[in-house]
């Protein structure tokens, strides 16, 4: 099914933004409990719990049309930019009715009729690849986007650096996300990177390529949302690739349901980043810009009380998505080798 | 003197005693020094020597792989540490391209005494991209020495040969051979490349195996002693240079031979033992070779898939039974694809 050519670049309201992070973060947190307490989804996760506004505030920013590459930590984009909720959480549990028929698993997740083109595991894939599927489209006319997000860790691969490289020579028309959360795994970025000293850091790095480049808080999703529609725009006329650095931060364990307060990452760190939480600060926010910030009326609901509602709503959405994923079929062994050479596609 | 280790503790203790013996050795990899250490296998070595000696790099395997290779031109005697085999493809320019060619391309005597492990997934949907046993692959080259240890104690022994080696070496290690337990000697006493071990004495038919196969392979043996079929089992250990010797005796002795392997059958490692066999004893084989390796697919995450895509000790159990022609015995089905780990992630 053709996506729908789109001219428009969408804005989207503070509550839209806040309804979507929301969504995912009350679908990652459901999740999360599911694969601890039942362990039947038997794949390796990275929850995005804490760094929903990345995904959120540049997905909004985005046409239909538009492609979306990640790397491993890909459920919020997935979502983020449309993908179906059944077909993820079905893939988690391995099902045939999983979005990559459960083949590929949490990390190689894909909803191609909402440009979520794909998700991979290996550091850093992606960025070439998406560096490429732009450059493709940009050499047919097209006018869409196409946008990769990746980690800090992802930036010390080779591929990085080449990537920006080639994209700023060729004017490529993609955007790279960095969602900076200081981390890979247990590593910190400051003993991986001199990012601590003026001029070293992934931004500043980027522009040495040329490439127009913004650090941001990552945390703030009208700001992300903003940068991103700067970044779409220059795409489209023609100027070449963009970079957002967004500095946020992960509340989970880097792989899995559990916590790493106090074991990889010092406690006071952890709270202090809770305190920045976006979703929070996005209900902040939202209420500040209601006309009638000082004193809500019967009918306006507070932020907090869309927060509460919408809650309710998205937990009750994952777990209808977990009875549906538990209720579908596992591949039978028969297809194990559909999809290989000479074999049927996986897929009918 | 040797008591009880799990394979990571051979593994950990046997870098330890490498590095005090050596100061010129160091550790390098991703997350070497965080409180998991490579499944422990890193960690004992950092508490011993410091971030000196067992460095955290960034995520750059292939300079890292080059950076390791001008640090073994100058005098240093790294070991490089892959979390995931399948990472070691970003290495594979340079390990393969340069490493494995130095000592041949300069005529320099010494050559590059890298030294690189790489840990292969099993289970819990490692998937397509996490569970790729890159033993064969490796092995493909002339220049390097590569080695997939089944026992705690190879894997010591071995690891303490690869440190004391000339030549680049890698090491392949099955995630789910960490907590299996063995004897392993106190000393570091390095097992020599090139030399097999026969891990079970039979003479109705030889299972030839490395790494985690060896166990399958043993657990395929148990089952059929009760059924009156004596296996046995040939744990190559290195698989560059081979044991030839022993796989063709033993093959000679039995008639019959499975090989089993954790990577796939076309230009593996099975497709090498059974060419071997094939030139050097073709008279001797009562019944054709049989290899017992992954489907010819990706790996998938799906559990059943990925039971069924995983070579096992039943299907081991099911190919012997097949060469040495037992029509009426069917073999209990073993579930689980996982020798010793239970997961999660
Ligand atoms: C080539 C390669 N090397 C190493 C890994 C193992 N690995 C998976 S995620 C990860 C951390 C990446 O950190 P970052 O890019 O900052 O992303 P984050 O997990 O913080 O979102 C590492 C080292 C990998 N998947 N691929
Ligand atoms: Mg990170």
């Amino acid at each position: 099914m053709p996506i729908p050519n789109t001219t428009e670049d969408p804005v989207a309201h503070p509550a839209a933004l806040l309804r979507e992070m929301v969504r995912i973060r009350c679908v990652e947190e459901e999740l999360a409990d599911f694969y601890r307490d039942e362990q039947e989804m038997r794949t390796p996760v990275h929850f995005s719990v804490g760094q929903e506004a990345a995904a959120v505030g540049v997905c909004a920013a985005l046409r239909e049309n538009d492609l979306v590459y990640t790397g491993h930590r890909s459920h919020a984009a997935y979502l983020a930019k449309g993908g179906d909720l059944t077909g993820m959480v079905a893939e988690l549990y391995g099902k045939e009715t999983g979005c990559s028929n459960g083949r590929g698993g949490s990390v190689h997740l894909t909803d191609r009729s909402v440009g979520f083109a794909g998700s991979a595991a290996i550091l850093g894939e992606m960025i070439s690849v998406a560096t490429g599927a732009a450059w493709a489209l940009a050499q047919q006319g097209s006018s869409q986007v196409v946008v990769t997000f990746f980690g800090d860790g992802a930036s010390e691969e080779g591929v990085f650096h080449e990537s920006l490289n080639f994209a700023a020579v060729h004017r490529v028309p993609v955007i790279y996300v960095c969602e900076n959360n200081a981390y890979s795994i247990s590593s910190p970025l400051s003993a991986r990177q001199p990012a601590n000293s003026p001029g070293t850091g992934i931004t500043e790095r980027a522009r040495a390529y040329g490439i127009t480049a913004e650090r941001l808080d990552g945390n703030d999703v009208a700001l992300v949302h903003e940068a991103t529609r700067r970044a779409t725009a220059h795409c489209r006329a023609g100027l070449g690739p963009y970079v957002l650095e967004l500095d946020t931060y992960r509340w989970r364990e880097h792989v899995g349901p559990g916590f790493d307060t106090g074991i990889d990452r010092p406690e006071p760190e952890v709270e202090q980043w809770l305190e920045r939480c976006p979703v929070r600060r996005g209900t902040a926010a939202l209420q500040a810009s209601a006309p009638d910030a000082q004193e809500p009326t019967a009918q306006e609901p507070t932020a907090e009380e869309l927060v509460a509602r919408w809650d309710a709503e998205f937990r009750d959405e994952a777990r209808r998505a977990v009875a549906a994923a538990k209720a579908a079929p596992y591949p039978t062994a028969d297809r194990l080798t559909d999809g290989a050479y000479g074999r049927p596609a996986v897929a009918n | 003197m040797s008591r009880t280790l799990t394979y990571w503790q051979a593994i950990a203790e046997g870098t330890v005693q490498a590095m005090e013996a050596d100061p010129s050795i160091l550790v390098a990899g991703q997350n070497v020094d965080d409180h998991k250490g490579s499944y422990g296998t890193t960690r004992p070595a950092f508490e011993r020597f410091g971030a000196r000696r067992v460095v955290d790099t960034p995520n750059s395997e292939n300079a890292v792989a080059g950076i390791c290779i001008g640090a073994a031109d100058q005098g240093l005697r790294p070991l490089v540490v892959h979390t995931r085999a399948d990472f070691m493809f970003l290495a594979m320019d340079a390990m393969i391209n340069l490493a494995s060619k130095w000592r041949y391309m300069y005529g320099d005597k010494g050559g590059v005494p890298v030294v690189m492990r790489g840990v292969v997934g099993r289970g819990w949907g490692q998937g397509a991209t996490h569970s790729q046993s890159l033993h064969a692959t490796f092995g493909h080259f002339p220049g390097l020495y590569v080695a997939a240890p089944a026992s705690p104690a190879d894997a010591k022994g071995l690891l303490a040969a690869a440190l004391q080696a000339d030549t680049p070496v890698v090491l392949m290690e099955n995630r789910s051979l960490y907590p299996i337990e063995g004897e392993v000697p106190e000393e570091l006493t390095p097992v020599p490349f090139g030399v097999g071990r026969l891990a079970r004495h039979g003479t109705d038919v030889t299972v030839v195996a490395a790494s985690l196969m060896v166990h399958e392979a043993e657990r395929a043996a148990d089952l059929l002693a009760r059924q009156g079929v004596s296996v046995e089992v040939v744990d190559v250990r290195s698989i560059r240079p081979l044991d030839e010797d022993l796989i063709c005796e033993s093959v000679a002795r039995t008639g019959r031979v499975v090989v089993a392997d954790t990577s796939w059958a076309r230009y593996g490692f099975s497709a090498e033992v059974a060419a071997v066999i094939a030139e050097r004893i073709p008279g001797e084989l009562r019944a054709p070779v049989r290899r017992i390796t992954p489907p010819d697919c990706p790996a998938p995450v799906s559990w059943p898939l990925e039971e069924a895509f995983h070579p096992s000790a039943a299907k081991i159990a099911e190919a012997c039974l097949d060469l040495v022609g037992s029509d009426g015995i069917t073999v209990p089905v073993l579930t689980g694809v996982d020798a010793g780990f239970s997961g999660p992630y």
